[in-house]
């Protein structure tokens, strides 16, 4: 392997398959994607061992397979194993939708929070709790509905002979504006009960999540992440501007509408089941670009650093504040916003910055 | 018929109209230059030849299809484009933008073949860059850039490359160096290259075909030596000039014409003296 010693760049490796199967691997990349996998799993068993009743790792994995006693086997399986896996799929919804928007718009502020889907879901959220009193359900619904209803408005307002990352970016901070306006008029108008819940809602939480939000969203998921993973060489192309991408041969529009579609649906999916937690869609590409140090989205590996982001927060909020004492959003922003800081600072001492 | 050719196309953005009925064929094995003066629709025509703008009526033929119906992966190994404005993404090395040219020949299954392998490293060393291979786009010198891009297109292996505005914002040096290299990609690799550039001497020096045009209409083409005189530089550019023969290539070299010494009014004269 060469490694180029001025960025530390090491080049890409090739494997070959008889019948022309050849196959890119960054090894650094490579690398990054089986330490963040296996923190991701490290994590998630620490976090299903916290809580008022703790369990040691070693059992929680015991427990898991199938080995545990039946008290472990009710609290780890019924209990906190649904929560971690919201936990792990939240974040690695909101991660991969994170580097696609940043990628779609070559702009690393685009973050479902900053473009305007988050608050639309919100807003459907809140007009579920609010005005109809709905049920966990109910509010889960009225977030897709708002999500995708909120995307679409953006997209189309942004089309102007193709859509531009810029245009999209103010478009979407424009509606997000306006969409907070709304959350805060119903807020101001909720009941306290209401305005409560709609507030623990609005900050991202994983607490009380059990299996009946675990599979929408793997389901979701499991559609989603191979089609934005297969569209994931084209979205390197897209890099370079519409007309490099289209010279090579990509339908930039149709590959932008779809891509933006799978992210706007993963970032609603990812809302309906925890809240719009902040930040882990902005950080996580950020975070796993440097830790990749390649060029180009890194969907995998942002998908895994916004799963651990997400897992590491819940576990830290309840090893803080105690179980359900304090919201993960309030948490991610808190951890993911301090890590990004200290990468920024290293890399500007080290003058890549 | 030419492998290249645009068809009564009528090319704009929005409602407005920049060029109507057009129709132009590339040469085969040609360098063609398009030149005229600011806004006289010679990128317009490039960007519809490169299938970038569809145009609002008419049809740009790819070996005789119409380019837009064709499918995108398929015009890709056939006809390539070096773009005005492209964004190397953030720490790029040169050769991982160069193998990015090989899209349109790879699959999610045959993401990295040996020939890949082979013609990119052809690409760098035809534009000069392969000791550049392991340095990171963002250091680079404009110049060097502008060969890094065009290795690049090179590593498609299209045989008609399109290229707009190649030499802009680079230095005398750099522009002439990436001419330089347009020129030899044509007569050794016999590809059909066809470029927009602003510069009417280095069109004359380096086109075998040049086309002239003035408000979306081609008013000349042919041999730069065969249509390149002062009427039609008068009459394309409202430059009054003399043509002469290139002392180094023997093409001809626009000299515009002097300043007109301005008739002094004879109040300032008077005051003057």
């Amino acid at each position: 392997m060469t490694v180029n010693l001025r960025t530390g760049t090491p080049r890409p490796r090739t494997l070959r398959a008889p019948g022309g199967i050849s196959l890119r691997v960054e090894p650094r990349a490579l690398a990054a994607g089986i330490l963040l996998s296996a923190l991701a799993l490290l994590t998630a068993v620490v976090l299903i061992g916290t809580g008022d009743f703790a369990i040691a790792p070693a059992d929680v994995v015991k427990t898991l397979l199938g080995n545990g006693s039946p008290a472990d086997d009710f609290i780890v399986n019924d209990l906190r194993l649904p929560r971690a896996l919201v936990g792990l799929l939240v974040g690695a919804a909101f991660g991969m939708s994170g580097s696609v928007f940043q990628t779609v718009t070559r702009n690393p502020l685009a973050s479902p929070d900053i473009l305007g889907f988050s608050y639309g879901s919100a807003v459907g959220a809140l007009c579920a709790i609010v005005l109809f009193k709905a049920d966990a359900l109910g509010v889960a619904g009225g977030a897709v509905v708002g999500g995708v209803l909120a995307g679409t408005a953006i997209y189309l307002l942004s089309w102007k002979q193709g859509v531009h990352g810029y245009r999209m970016v103010l478009i979407g901070i424009g509606c997000s504006a306006m969409l907070l306006s709304v959350i805060q008029y119903l807020l101001t108008k909720a009941e306290d009960v209401d305005a409560a819940r709609g507030m623990v809602w609005l900050t991202g939480s994983l607490s009380g999540r059990d299996w009946s939000q675990v599979w929408p969203l793997l389901a979701t998921c499991a559609v989603l992440f191979p089609l934005v993973l297969g569209q994931g060489r084209a979205l390197r192309m897209m890099e370079m501007g519409d007309d490099a991408a289209a010279a090579l041969g990509i339908r930039v529009e149709r590959t932008r509408m779809l891509l933006m579609l799978a992210a706007v649906l993963l970032t609603t999916a990812a809302g309906a089941a925890a809240g719009p937690i902040a930040f882990v869609a902005l950080a996580a590409p950020q975070l796993a670009r440097r830790l990749t140090r390649s060029a180009g989205p890194n969907l995998v590996c942002s998908a895994l650093m916004g799963a651990v982001l997400l897992l590491a927060s819940d576990w830290a909020s309840q090893r803080v504040f105690g179980a359900d004492q304090m919201p993960v959003g309030v948490v991610t922003g808190l951890v993911g916003g301090v890590y990004l800081l200290w990468l920024l600072v290293t890399e500007r001492k080290a003058g890549r910055i | 018929m030419q492998r290249l050719s645009a068809e009564n196309v009528t090319l704009g953005y929005d409602q407005r109209v920049i060029a109507e009925n057009l129709s132009v064929e590339i040469p085969d094995h040609s360098f063609t230059v398009i030149v005229g003066p600011n806004a006289c629709g010679k990128s317009t025509l490039l960007r519809a030849l490169s299938r970038m703008l569809k145009p609002s009526s008419g049809r740009v033929l790819l070996d005789g299809q119409a380019i837009g119906s064709m499918p995108a992966k398929k015009v890709a190994k056939t006809l390539g484009l070096l773009p005005q404005s492209s964004i190397a993404p953030d720490g790029i090395t040169v050769s991982d933008l160069v193998s990015r040219g090989r899209y349109p020949h790879q699959g999610l299954l045959r993401q990295w073949s040996s020939e890949d392998e082979r013609i990119v490293a052809e690409s760098m060393a035809a534009t000069g860059v392969a000791e550049l291979a392991g340095r990171s786009v963002d250091e680079l010198s404009g110049g060097q850039r502008q060969r890094v891009w065009i290795a690049m297109a090179l590593a498609q292996q299209t045989p008609l490359l399109l290229l707009d505005e190649p030499t802009t914002y680079l230095d005398i040096q750099h522009q002439i160096d990436v001419l330089d290299l347009c020129a030899e990609l044509h007569e050794e690799q016999g590809r059909t290259l066809v470029a927009v550039l602003h510069d009417l001497n280095h069109a004359a020096r380096y086109a075998t075909h040049l086309i002239a045009m003035r408000g979306g209409r081609v008013v000349a083409e042919g041999p730069p030596a065969e249509i390149v005189t002062a009427a039609l530089v008068e009459e394309v550019f409202g430059l009054r000039c003399q043509i002469i023969d290139d002392p180094e290539t023997g093409t001809p070299l626009v000299i515009p014409a002097a300043r007109q010494p301005r008739v002094k009014a004879p109040a300032q004269a008077a005051a003057a003296s």
